[in-house]
């Protein structure tokens, strides 16, 4: 017998799914390169946000048509990979379509069957995301943060999708024993024709090569998600999790800061003893973010998560009135910065060396970070509990903590709150004055 | 009118040996900005007329740091956190009301982890339980058939998922309620909120009031309602803008069920 098809497709196997984990150790560890932040709280209410928001795309489907479109090719894509599991099977031991044989006729067919009609409907679907991107060009697919590659990146994903589709249903139709069988042929029974006139011998090289680019294209699909946006059909799940459980309107208390304005109220505090025994004499290297590696890694998942969707920047107030604030790219900025980090970290045998740049200033700009109203419109419409504002505050926490470098009138209503307890320049003892006026 | 306005402070009622129910907490805005403080007042005449037993801090209430947070100063929010704070768990409080979102928030969901932990609600809420537990009959009202719409405080809806208790109160003046095609969980901000109010906006090519001004006269509004001190002033601008403030009013939830009753 000739074993050489199947130690190819072993290899193949291991070499695409070994350079896969090699690069999700990466991931995991560019993660980690965030704050500690703790996320162990309200566990259920974490995992009912994971089954809703993730698995069961309740916030996509906020906007009907691109929400049923992909779920149309999240249900097809998700169900449609069970297939791959005979395809491995089939090609580590030689056998062909090895489960016809194990399961029922009927229930073969069915299953089959069931994997044409979402192999065709993801077809349609994935062709239809193309017309929008390309020929109705919604506008925000066409952004000034989606020119080059995330604008390439969109469109190979579905070119890869259209490919692999197509693939599963010719290598159906060219399968000869599959057709005569007559079960589970739903929509490749109408492709067989055209291979009607040519000879056995080439229609079974066909089926053959359409077997075989569909595994592989599968194989480099999957290695292809490092380097994409879409990696969210994985990282939505956790993403889901550990994204925010409270109240959008809370932003978090900066313990750094209570234990010195602490000090400060406490008269009898003794600014220079000596911290007590045991207690934690960290003092954080600064306060809000410059760069990645200030930002908690929960923000640093969200930006590997997001798929640059734009359904933040299309309901951002200030960049539906033409300010260069953009949500997405905030997300987007950190996940290239958090990446070229890495690759430092590489280069340089596992530890990072300053590189004369950071986020705020050589991606985002001072510009955007003040434009933000913080209204929480960005974390509404995003279909997977994804953040921008928190990374927003922490920039405007550095700017303001560690340069003051607020613009010029917020100086100023922070020095009124200073001095009067108010943002305007009235008297504090002028607070009732109302009452008889 | 002024002298008709009974508003106790807590300093008062301590010496008083009173225990107010609930603390109104008027905020810089209610306390300071002219349009405001007609708000703060209007808020007043209902719970005079529901006979409600308040009190407010007065000149010992200060900012409560909401907006140098949101600029990024968390020192200064939390020195002014903390000052408010010591002050209102001297008094004892449990319940606070107030009429400006961003301090509801700033409450309810930011001092709880500085030691100030109280029960926060926002006066369209206090207004709904005013009404429906009957202590404020609004049946007779001016705005009966008058189209309203309701512009959603971002720190009310999104930040705190509370979209109905302003509606509850505009229907209970069988106004005919008109939503904007951008309302509730989508609804765009006026443009105010994260300190921007405070400053110029960046360079762009519209102002965000303007364009929500926009969302609500495609209602054809007799009144755009709002919530919120600072969607007030920038909805107010908006409508001036449009050079439409003759036929649309803006006004505070507080404000229609006031003068709705005469108040």
């Amino acid at each position: 017998m000739n074993y050489l098809p199947n130690i190819i497709f072993a290899i193949a196997l291991i070499l695409g799914f070994g350079y896969f984990a090699k690069n999700v150790k990466k991931l995991v560890r560019n993660i980690k390169l965030g704050q500690d932040v703790d996320v162990s709280d309200n566990k259920s209410l974490r995992m009912k946000n994971m089954i809703n928001i993730a698995l069961g795309q309740s916030k996509m489907v906020k906007r009907p048509v691109s929400g049923f479109l992909h779920v149309v090719v999240y249900v097809g894509f998700v169900i449609i990979n069970i297939e791959v599991l005979e395809i491995i099977i089939d090609g580590l031991f030689g056998t062909h379509r090895i489960f016809s044989s194990v399961l029922p006729e009927a229930v073969y067919g069915f299953l089959i069957g069931t994997f044409e009609i979402l192999a065709i409907l993801v077809l349609v679907a994935v062709i239809i995301f193309w017309i929008r991107r390309n020929v109705i060009k919604l506008a925000r697919f066409w952004k000034d943060e989606m020119k080059g590659w995330p604008k390439s990146d969109g469109n190979f994903i579905l070119y890869f999708e259209m490919v692999l589709m197509t693939l599963f249903l010719v290598m159906n139709a060219t399968d000869g024993t599959f057709q005569e069988a007559n079960s589970g042929n739903i929509i490749s029974q109408y492709i067989a024709p055209l291979f009607s006139g040519i000879a056995e011998s080439t229609v079974h090289f066909i089926e053959r090569a359409a077997w075989w680019l569909h595994i592989v294209g599968i194989l480099i699909f999957l290695n292809y998600l490092y380097f994409s946006k879409h990696l969210h059909i994985l990282l939505a799940f956790p993403n889901t999790y550990y994204g925010r459980v409270n109240n959008k309107g809370e932003l978090n208390n900066l313990a750094s800061v209570t234990t010195e304005v602490k000090m400060m109220m406490d008269p009898s505090a003794d600014p220079f003893a000596a911290a007590p025994e045991g207690a934690e004499d960290e003092v954080p290297a600064k306060f809000g973010a410059s760069d990645v590696q200030d930002l908690s890694w929960v923000q640093l998942l969200n930006s590997y998560t997001c798929t640059e969707c734009g359904r933040c920047t299309s309901e951002c107030p200030a960049n539906l009135t033409g300010k260069k604030l953009s949500p997405r790219k905030i997300m987007m900025d950190t996940r290239d910065r958090l990446e070229e980090v890495g690759k430092n970290i590489d280069t340089n045998k596992g530890t990072f060396v300053d590189d004369g740049k950071q986020l705020l200033g050589d991606y985002i700009t001072n510009e955007e970070i003040w434009a933000c109203t913080s209204c929480n419109a960005c974390l509404e419409a995003c279909p997977v509990s994804i953040d921008p504002l928190s990374i927003i505050i922490e920039m405007r926490r550095y700017l303001v903590m560690e340069q003051s470098a607020a613009p010029t009138e917020l100086n100023n209503m922070m020095t009124n709150i200073e001095n009067n307890g108010a943002p305007w320049p009235y008297n504090q003892q002028d607070r009732l004055n109302w009452k008889n006026e | 009118m002024s002298e008709q306005l009974n508003v106790p402070t807590m300093a008062e009622c301590m010496a008083e040996g009173k225990t107010p129910d609930i603390l109104f907490w008027v905020g810089s805005a209610g306390s300071y900005d002219d349009r405001a403080k007609k708000i703060t007042k209007a808020f007043v005449k209902i719970l005079n007329k529901a006979n409600v037993n308040f009190a407010v801090l007065g000149t010992e209430e200060s900012a409560t740091g909401d907006l140098a947070k949101r600029a990024g100063n968390e020192f200064l929010f939390q020195m002014q956190a903390m000052m408010n704070i010591e002050v209102l768990n001297m008094y004892e409080v449990k319940r606070i009301v107030t009429c400006d979102p961003h301090s509801f928030n700033c409450l309810k969901n930011e001092y709880p982890g500085l030691g100030g932990v109280y029960e926060v609600i926002h006066h369209t809420q206090f207004i709904k339980e005013l009404i429906s537990s009957g202590k404020l009959d609004v049946k007779e009202s001016d705005y009966k058939g008058k189209q309203i719409t309701f512009h959603d405080p971002c720190y009310l809806g999104r930040a705190n998922s509370e979209y109905d208790a302003p509606r509850d109160v505009l229907n209970a003046l069988n106004a005919n309620l008109v939503e904007m095609k951008r309302s509730k969980a989508t609804a765009l901000c006026c443009g105010a909120g994260g300190a921007q109010m405070f400053k110029e906006p960046e360079k762009g090519d519209k102002d965000i009031n303007e364009l929500r001004t926009e969302d609500a006269l495609q209602t054809n509004p007799d009144i755009i309602a709002t919530a919120c001190p600072y969607c007030m002033t920038m909805m107010s601008d908006g409508v001036k803008v449009k050079e439409k403030e003759a036929q649309i009013k803006v006004m505070d939830i507080a404000e229609l069920i006031a003068s709705s009753q005469n108040l």
